[in-house]
């Protein structure tokens, strides 16, 4: 318990940039996420095919890497300076997006034809049909998938720690520098994130499970 | 000789053929409806019929000839086609409601994102629509919350709400439970009666008899045969829609 206490600084700190980097990254991944589904299931070759190749690269690529680009290789290009928290930010976007892109595409396929036929059928035209037909049935769905995809991207906040971020995954190597044991500390940071998933993104699923399901 | 003179054609098909990989399922098709016509289109399980009807609003593309309504090209794509199929109701087999939103949206959603109309005065026709195909009071619900015939009078009532000029109605009635056919048929027979132009697809011959004008018989991905409603039921001509007639009117 000592731990905690006497470190509460660099657990508020730490836990307060991990709250940062997922909440901005999970929100700007939903966003690019559903555009990028919208762009593979579009009518158009070339959107289609932009959005493959999106995923294909991105998804495929280790986390590590991408945020080593942004945070490493990114400051070395001649373009404006960001911060290694915006380089975080941006890298986990990137990355989390391609597996919301997928969630999301799944559930498009659930969505039967006839409702986008419907709905073309009244003269909508195709964001019209995405937007207000078919995506709204898709993301109902989706959400047991999709809070997989925010787990997942909670915990890999931790990996900015190897980019000077002071965020959750970093408290262990404070922990070692100001001489605390290591192993309470690990074990307190891991109590915390299952605090956050159990506590915060599980009640959250289930009460968008439990609003969103629909009748068919 | 000189030309009779014609009502123009509203919908008119000009050598349409359509190939599924090695299937030709529309082969030469030829077709003009005109205004305030009720045509209805009957034939085999495959004989293109459904195919021919999704054709009129683009739904299926052909691979040569033409389609025209009020002798405007149906257009390839985009802003243009939507704006056309706008005008071109549409009745579906498994009537594709939209399951997320109410029968009120349902039916309001259509004039107020493509036509503009506003929200209050969508709404007051909507209830008036429903109203006249007899479910005003379930405006409030979920498509699953209905029945299947009052599913698909909700379609009817949704189409309708475009101010169409023509009514695509594809086996409307081929999905519900025997005792709600009749229901949606009741429908159609007043939509027919007040002049709404209709292409119909469907097995119900009664309602060929009571409200057709022209009855098109199709098989084989060809139009056999075009006659009145009574002509083509006491004295088809062709062997096929003669022996396609003593398959479905002998159990009857």
């Amino acid at each position: 318990m000592n731990v905690i206490i006497d470190n509460s600084d660099l657990f508020l700190t730490g836990f307060k940039n991990t709250g940062i980097l997922f909440a901005i990254s999970a929100f700007f991944a939903l966003i690019l996420g559903t555009v990028v589904a919208g762009m593979r299931v579009s009518p158009a070759p070339a959107m289609r095919a932009a959005g493959t190749f999106y995923v294909n690269v991105v998804r495929n690529t280790p986390l590590t890497l991408i945020l080593a680009f942004f945070a490493l290789g990114y400051p070395k290009l001649d373009l404006p300076e960001i911060s290694f928290m915006n380089a975080a930010i941006i890298g986990l976007s990137l990355y989390t997006a391609t597996y919301v892109s997928e969630a999301i595409r799944s559930g498009i396929n659930t969505v039967s034809v006839g409702q986008s036929e419907a709905a073309r059928a009244i003269g909508l035209p195709f964001m019209q049909t995405l937007t207000l037909i078919v995506l709204p049935q898709a993301f109902r769905s989706v959400v047991p998938p999709l809070f997989s995809v925010f787990i997942a991207l909670l915990k890999n906040t931790t990996v900015a720690a190897g980019f000077s971020v002071l965020e959750a995954g970093a408290i262990r190597a404070y922990l070692s520098e100001r001489g605390e044991p290591l192993l309470p500390g690990l074990l307190w940071v891991a109590l915390i994130f299952v605090v956050l998933v159990l506590g915060i993104l599980t009640p959250l699923q289930r009460y968008l499970e439990k609003k969103w399901r629909v009748a068919r | 000789m000189t030309n009779p003179v014609q009502a123009p054609a509203l919908v008119e098909l000009k050598a349409v053929n359509k190939h599924y990989g090695p299937l030709h399922v529309l082969q030469d098709i030829n077709l003009q409806v005109t205004k305030g016509e009720v045509v209805v289109v009957i034939g085999p399980s495959g004989s293109g019929k459904s195919t021919l009807c999704r054709t009129i609003n683009r739904l299926e593309t052909i691979d040569d000839g033409s389609i025209t309504i009020e002798g405007e090209e149906l257009p390839k794509e985009g802003k243009a086609l939507a704006a056309l199929r706008a005008d071109v109701g549409m009745v579906f087999q498994s009537f594709n409601l939209f399951a997320h939103k109410t029968i009120l949206e349902n039916v309001t959603l259509g004039p107020i994102k493509v036509k503009g109309v506003s929200k209050a005065d969508a709404e007051k026709q909507a209830l008036a629509l429903l109203e006249r195909v007899g479910v005003g009071h379930q405006a409030a619900k979920l498509p699953a919350q209905l029945s299947g015939g009052q599913q698909q009078r909700v379609a009817i009532a949704r189409a309708l709400a475009m101010k169409p000029k023509v009514m695509l109605f594809d086996e409307p009635t081929s999905a519900l439970d025997p005792e709600m056919i009749n229901e949606v048929l009741d429908v159609m027979v007043e939509l027919a009666r007040e002049g709404m132009t209709m292409v119909v697809v469907t097995h119900e011959m009664g309602f060929a008899r009571k409200a057709a004008d022209r009855v098109v018989f199709m098989a084989d991905g060809q139009i056999v045969e075009e006659a009145t409603p009574d002509e083509f039921f006491t004295n088809p001509q062709s062997s096929r829609a003669k022996d396609f007639l003593s398959k479905i009117l002998t159990n009857g």
